[in-house]
């Protein structure tokens, strides 16, 4: 650092210790060096900083792929349970595989797999046309497979007495683009004159895509004076505190939450339905029954640990599903998937 | 008689006033303190309550599982370690040799007047900012879309840049001019006066500054989350390019699960995040006042 030959006066010694200072040179600053540091100084400081974000750039820049023992899935907070079950399960006999299952909702899942971000995608409504079209453009192929069953659970509050089934209808009425209805009495002559007020998932969640494209017949057609979360508990919090309440969202946080929801029979024209792992897996409990999806980036699908993970999953989903709150297909649905992965 | 009583009974009621405004104000003080520590002291008791059941070896030593009695915390606390380690040896020398630069060797002129200002600007923009800037320079530009822990390490440099720039400024500031001079007449010139005296003499400021720093970046969560997005995790990162979570991540996750015990693993998680954050705080502490106590002269 320093570049100047220090004159090597000699101080008193005793005025150095009193002070507790460690200098070693001792050199009169005259105003050349004085420049002459403060030109160095700034070099020093360029320097430095270029080299600390080079190194920065070199050692985060380089191998971002090659990492191939590595699944990457993200997508839907409602499949992502049944891809945590299936990928906890086969982290037992591969720990070398790495995992992370993300949760950013299934339009934010599908934007990263369209760019081929990702690996798989979760899913609660089938691609869009459209993330068809950008995936087609990125030249990124996929696979589509369903691994379960959901019913979208129509809840209100258990002191809720008079309302015990709805038609699709009374929903529509209810959760329409524009729609002015703010009590019950509004909803069905004969309800009693009580505030309705509305929960349900935000508008990245595939679950209300799915809701507004069945109940509203326009996807994502749906009036937004309602209270919106991605978080389903704060909607099951919101709906058992809330006596007027209504909200819709996945089964298993239903299922989870059942002493305190009442769930609501959905009439579509064939009478008054409840969902039930029995009314969902027949398609009885329409039109809120739905597939849920993972799809695969077939790229991706080359690499034997995700064709592996692909076998896993289609055989042990349906186990795993019910056990986090959703219905299993029928074992000759997922062999025929299994077989069209061949 | 009665007019030489009734004189004190006048001061009295006027002395008897005083001491009542000051009681008063007394009171509202206490007040204050009392509604602060109340609210402490009552999500304290209940993050121990709901938590303690669940806090145990197995605990901090197993990943995140769908089954919440089996469930851990090592990802996220191994994310948290990954993330401050690397935004500590970043931010450390960007932040103190600023701060020398700003303090002892700029002059003051206007364009550097200006600097500092933004510098204390930057300090308070909202973190979520930091956050969509990570995503879009580092995770996009710099990673080509990889969410590693390098990412999530420098958009919190950024984010705790300003404060350590800040706090390490006053530390300097702080250290008398008379030693400096005294250094100059020795006839030292200003690195070796930085390196002799001042920093010595700000190190425990500096420190304390930076270690309150970087527990802030420990409880951040929204610019993580845009980082990382909310993501399960299973693995220790190895490397700066792992994939990872962090602790506030993954309370939020295990928040937002439909079975109930969540909750109770969510608390005990708080109760992990607590105890890192109380150690970091307690560990500045320390340092301040080990470094006080020295007699200076």
């Amino acid at each position: 650092m320093v570049e100047y030959e220090p004159e090597t006066t000699a101080y008193p010694a005793r005025m150095l210790s009193d002070l507790s200072l460690r200098i070693r040179s001792q050199g009169a600053l005259n105003n050349v060096i004085k420049t002459k540091l403060r030109k160095y100084s700034k070099s020093v400081l360029i320097v430095t900083s270029l080299l600390i974000f080079g190194a920065i750039a070199a050692c985060g820049g380089g191998d971002t792929e090659g990492d191939s023992s590595e699944i990457l899935i993200d997508g839907s907070s409602t499949v992502f349970p049944i891809s945590q079950a299936v990928a906890e399960e086969f982290r037992k006999d591969r720990p070398d595989v790495q995992i992370p299952v993300g949760i950013s909702g299934t339009g934010g899942g599908f934007k990263r797999f369209v760019t081929g971000e990702i690996d798989i995608a979760d899913a609660s409504r089938p691609i869009r046309d459209s993330e068809r079209e950008e995936a087609t453009n990125n030249g990124i192929g996929f696979t589509e497979f369903v691994v379960a069953y959901d019913g979208i659970s129509v809840v209100v509050n258990p002191a809720n007495d008079f309302v015990s089934c709805l038609t699709s209808e009374e929903l529509k009425r209810i959760w329409e683009t524009g729609s002015t209805i703010d009590n019950w009495n509004q909803v069905r002559d004969g309800f009693p004159d009580k505030r309705l007020r509305l929960y349900g998932p935000d508008t990245d969640s595939g679950t209300f895509d799915y809701f507004t494209a069945e109940i509203n017949d326009e996807e994502d057609a749906s009036r937004s004076d309602y209270t919106a979360s991605s978080d389903d508990n704060v909607l099951v919090q919101g709906v058992s505190g809330d006596q007027g309440a209504l909200g819709y969202f996945g089964f298993a946080y239903y299922t989870e939450n059942a002493g305190i929801l009442k769930v609501i029979a959905i009439d579509d024209g064939a009478g008054c339905v409840e969902p039930s792992v029995g009314t969902i897996n027949d398609d009885s409990y329409s039109p809120l029954s739905r597939p849920m999806f993972i799809y695969v980036n077939n790229t991706s699908l080359q690499r034997p640990e995700v064709r592996e993970f692909i076998e896993y999953y289609l055989n042990n989903a349906g186990e795993l599903a019910e056990e986090v709150g959703y219905v299993g297909l029928s074992n000759a649905e997922y062999q025929a998937q299994l077989e069209g992965l061949n | 008689m009665n007019k030489t009583t009734a004189t004190p009974t006048k001061r009295q009621r006027l002395r008897s006033f005083r001491v009542l405004r000051d009681r008063i104000f007394v009171t509202g003080f206490v007040l204050a303190v009392v509604i602060g520590i109340a609210g402490l002291a009552a999500l304290l008791l209940d993050v121990l309550v709901d938590g303690l059941p669940f806090l145990n070896w197995n605990f901090l030593s197993s990943y995140a599982s769908r089954k919440p009695l089996e469930s851990g915390i090592l990802a996220p606390l191994a994310g948290t370690v990954w993330i401050v380690g690397m935004t500590a040896l970043l931010t450390i020398p960007i932040g103190v040799g600023t701060a020398i630069y700003l303090e002892e060797f700029a002059t003051k002129s206007r364009f550097n007047r200006i600097i500092e200002l933004n510098i204390a600007n930057l300090a308070g923009v909202p973190s979520v900012i930091y956050g969509l800037l990570g995503l879009a320079v580092f995770v996009q530009f710099l990673f080509n879309g990889s969410r590693n822990v390098t990412a999530g390490a420098l958009t919190m440099t950024l984010l705790v840049l300003p404060i350590v720039v800040i706090a390490s400024q006053e530390a300097i500031k702080a250290v008398p001019s008379s030693y400096r001079d005294a250094a100059y007449a020795m006839g030292a010139n200003r690195w070796q006066v930085v390196k002799a005296v001042v920093l010595p003499q700000a190190l425990p400021g500096m420190m304390s500054g930076i270690i309150l720093a970087l527990s802030r970046a420990i409880g951040e969560s929204a610019p993580i989350l845009i980082i990382s997005s909310l993501v399960w995790v299973t693995f220790v990162p190895s490397s700066p390019d792992s994939k990872f979570t962090v602790l506030p991540l993954q309370i939020f996750t295990w928040i937002s699960q439909p079975q109930h015990s969540f909750r109770g693993i969510a608390a005990a998680g708080i109760i992990v995040l607590l105890v890192v954050l109380l150690s970091m705080n307690g560990i500045a502490i320390w340092i301040r006042s080990k470094y006080q106590s020295r007699p200076e002269q």
